[in-house]
């Protein structure tokens, strides 16, 4: 009885909302009219080309002829024929797996302790901690350190304390590469999220404080999670996206200074795999099939993150 | 009406207070000594770009490389100079293309953005969800292979090989759009209503409450905008001379090989000065907003 009842009451519900939905799309012109720049161009410049992209990665397409539907064959090729595909796979499931979180918590540690700081000190403090993102040479830096001669900075210093008796070929060494290679993008990663964190914290409330220190909020770690950390959610849950997106997407610094393929493909991640058939190889299809497979990747991590986040403060 | 927001904007500024809350000199003497060794160590590519900008030529080669410069000069940028005045197109060409597709792809970005940001984070409609999701989701997918159905998509708008080229799809990003629509969120739903209430429609709302409100977000995201466009060299979309940026010509003199290391040391310092004085100038006024409005101390 109750049943019949409930489907009755869904019916009339849906029916009202069909109703209605015409009647909301024209209350809410000026919101649609607001969206519609932006989404015009997001639609040519970014929804259209995805959506041809994933279609590619049923083809096989070298840019020169007309794309041939091959079905779901670079799939199978790359789960079960492409050894380096499953090999790049794994480090980037670790490298995303070490540098996403802690890099995460390192911006969020630097932008709360450079937010103690007031003026000047504060904005040239951020510019130190985000300099590598700004100055384009990070990797110069990097190879100048880690000279595989006894010229090599690292090398040197090694030697000199005695840790080593001769020069370690620090990128041609398997089992140093990822270590390396996390150190490095680690030392990058203060970027887009960083900032974004300096400008949340900006936007907290001071009355706050004030409040949380009355009801006995009493050092600054409890005031970090009972209150900053909870006022600045939508800031955490950017700067979680955008660290997914980075920690998957690792591969200049793979590039750079383990070079490509690196040492028995030690470096190798999913995007140098992807850049290899995408840009050097030109066989766009399977580029396209290893993409949609990352996509999947990082909309699968990012579903669990956020809801990770909102546990915060709790 | 605009008194009537004043007040409103009021309801935002809270008491000044100097002096910090529970706060330990422990836990600060920690923190600094932690900031500082961690200083230092991101400092270097920094330090790395201005000491070699001023190097002679000999400090350049010099083997094993030195951090520091010994003599330094102003030689590489005179240099760089005669390199510049010896281009086919005239230097300041460049430096207009550069002017307007990044000023055009910043400023664009983050009109655009903010303005379909402000629907999404405060009004509901039919919709809302999918769209905030899509761009979210957007920004997930590699960029290696969607630039090749967006170079084609380009060539069918016929906006190939012209400024609009660039500075579309950099409108178009999903970055900004989301970072825009977080900080919106936070503004209290009264801030709105009251105008409303006023009589203000809402594109004056946004004008005039929201984006004052969310300072810290848009000179963010212009700092990241203007990064993105700064570092642009034209690639594929811009095939005439004329139309090519900066970075493309700065790339082309540093290109020269030994001979030219001088002059590619003070391009690097160029390319990296440029952002870093924006940044700076934008960064200090997120902190004056601050202070000015009251919002933070």
């Amino acid at each position: 009885m109750s049943d019949t009842n409930d489907r009755a009451q869904a019916a009339l519900e849906k029916a009202k909302k069909q109703g209605r939905l015409w009647y909301q799309i024209k209350k809410n012109r000026a919101s649609y009219i607001m969206l519609a720049p932006y989404f015009i161009l997001f639609f040519f410049f970014t929804v259209l080309p995805v959506l041809m992209a994933v279609g590619f990665s049923f083809t096989y397409y070298n840019m020169l002829e007309m794309p041939q539907f091959v079905g779901w064959k670079n799939y199978i090729k790359l789960f079960f024929e492409d050894d380096i595909f499953m090999k790049s796979l794994k480090n980037t499931l670790i490298l995303a797996v070490v540098t996403g979180p802690v890099s995460y918590m390192l911006c969020l540690l630097f932008a709360w302790i450079i937010n103690e700081f007031k003026g000047k000190t504060r904005a040239f403090l951020t510019l130190i901690f985000y300099a590598p993102s700004i100055c384009g040479n990070a990797y110069v830096v990097w190879n100048l350190i880690l000279t595989g001669d006894r010229y090599g900075y690292l090398n040197g210093i090694l030697m000199k304390l005695g840790v080593l008796d001769e020069a370690v070929q620090w990128m041609q060494t398997e089992k140093y590469v990822l270590p390396v290679l996390i150190v490095v993008q680690l030392w990058l990663s203060l970027g887009t999220g960083f900032l974004s964190f300096i400008a949340g914290l900006q936007t907290v409330d001071k009355s706050m404080y004030e409040a949380a220190a009355l009801d006995g909020v009493k050092n600054r770690w409890q005031e970090l999670w009972y209150v900053t950390l909870p006022a600045m959610k939508p800031q955490l849950m950017f700067g979680a996206v955008m660290q997914i997106t980075q920690a998957f997407a690792i591969a200049d610094v793979s590039l750079q200074l383990a070079g490509n393929p690196s040492v028995n493909y030690a470096g190798a991640t999913v995007v140098t795999h992807l850049l290899d058939y995408g840009t050097v190889r030109l066989e766009m299809g399977y580029a396209s099939a290893i993409a949609t497979v990352l996509f999947l990747l990082m909309v699968g991590s990012n579903q669990l993150v956020q809801k990770l986040l909102r546990r915060v403060g709790e | 009406m605009a008194d009537k927001i004043k007040t409103k904007r009021k309801f935002r500024l809270f008491k000044h207070k100097e002096k910090k809350l529970n706060r330990s000199m422990a836990g600060n003497t920690l923190l600094f000594i932690l900031m500082g060794l961690c200083g230092v160590a991101m400092a270097i590519p920094l330090v790395m770009v201005i000491n070699n900008a001023l190097k002679p030529l000999d400090e350049l080669f010099q083997f094993p490389p030195k951090i520091f410069v010994r003599n330094p000069t102003l030689e590489n940028f005179s240099d760089l100079f005669i390199l510049m005045n010896d281009t086919w197109v005239p230097f300041s060409r460049y430096m207009l293309n550069t002017v307007i597709i990044t000023g055009g792809g910043m400023v664009g970005h983050v009109i655009i953005a903010s303005l379909a940001a402000y629907p999404l984070a405060k009004h509901n409609f039919p919709g809302k969800k999918i769209l905030f999701q899509m761009v979210v989701l957007s920004m997930m997918f590699s960029w290696t292979v969607t630039q090749t159905p967006q170079y084609m998509i380009i060539s069918w708008l016929g906006i190939n090989n012209s400024y609009w080229a660039l500075i579309l799809p950099a409108c178009a990003f999903g970055m900004g759009l989301y970072l825009m629509k977080q900080f919106m969120e936070q503004l209290p739903d009264s801030l709105m209503e009251s105008a409303r209430l006023d009589g203000a429609g809402e594109f004056r709302i946004f004008w005039s409450i929201v984006m004052p409100n969310v300072k810290p977000a848009w000179l963010t995201l212009a700092i990241f905008q203007f990064q993105q466009m700064w570092g642009n060299t034209g690639g594929t979309f811009i095939r005439d001379e004329q139309l090519k940026p900066l970075q493309y010509s700065l790339y082309q003199i540093s290109a020269g090989g030994a001979a030219r290391a001088g002059a590619g040391a003070a391009v690097t310092f160029i390319i990296a000065a440029v952002p870093i004085t924006f940044f700076l100038i934008c960064q200090s006024n997120v902190l004056e907003t601050m202070t000015s409005s009251g919002m933070k101390d």
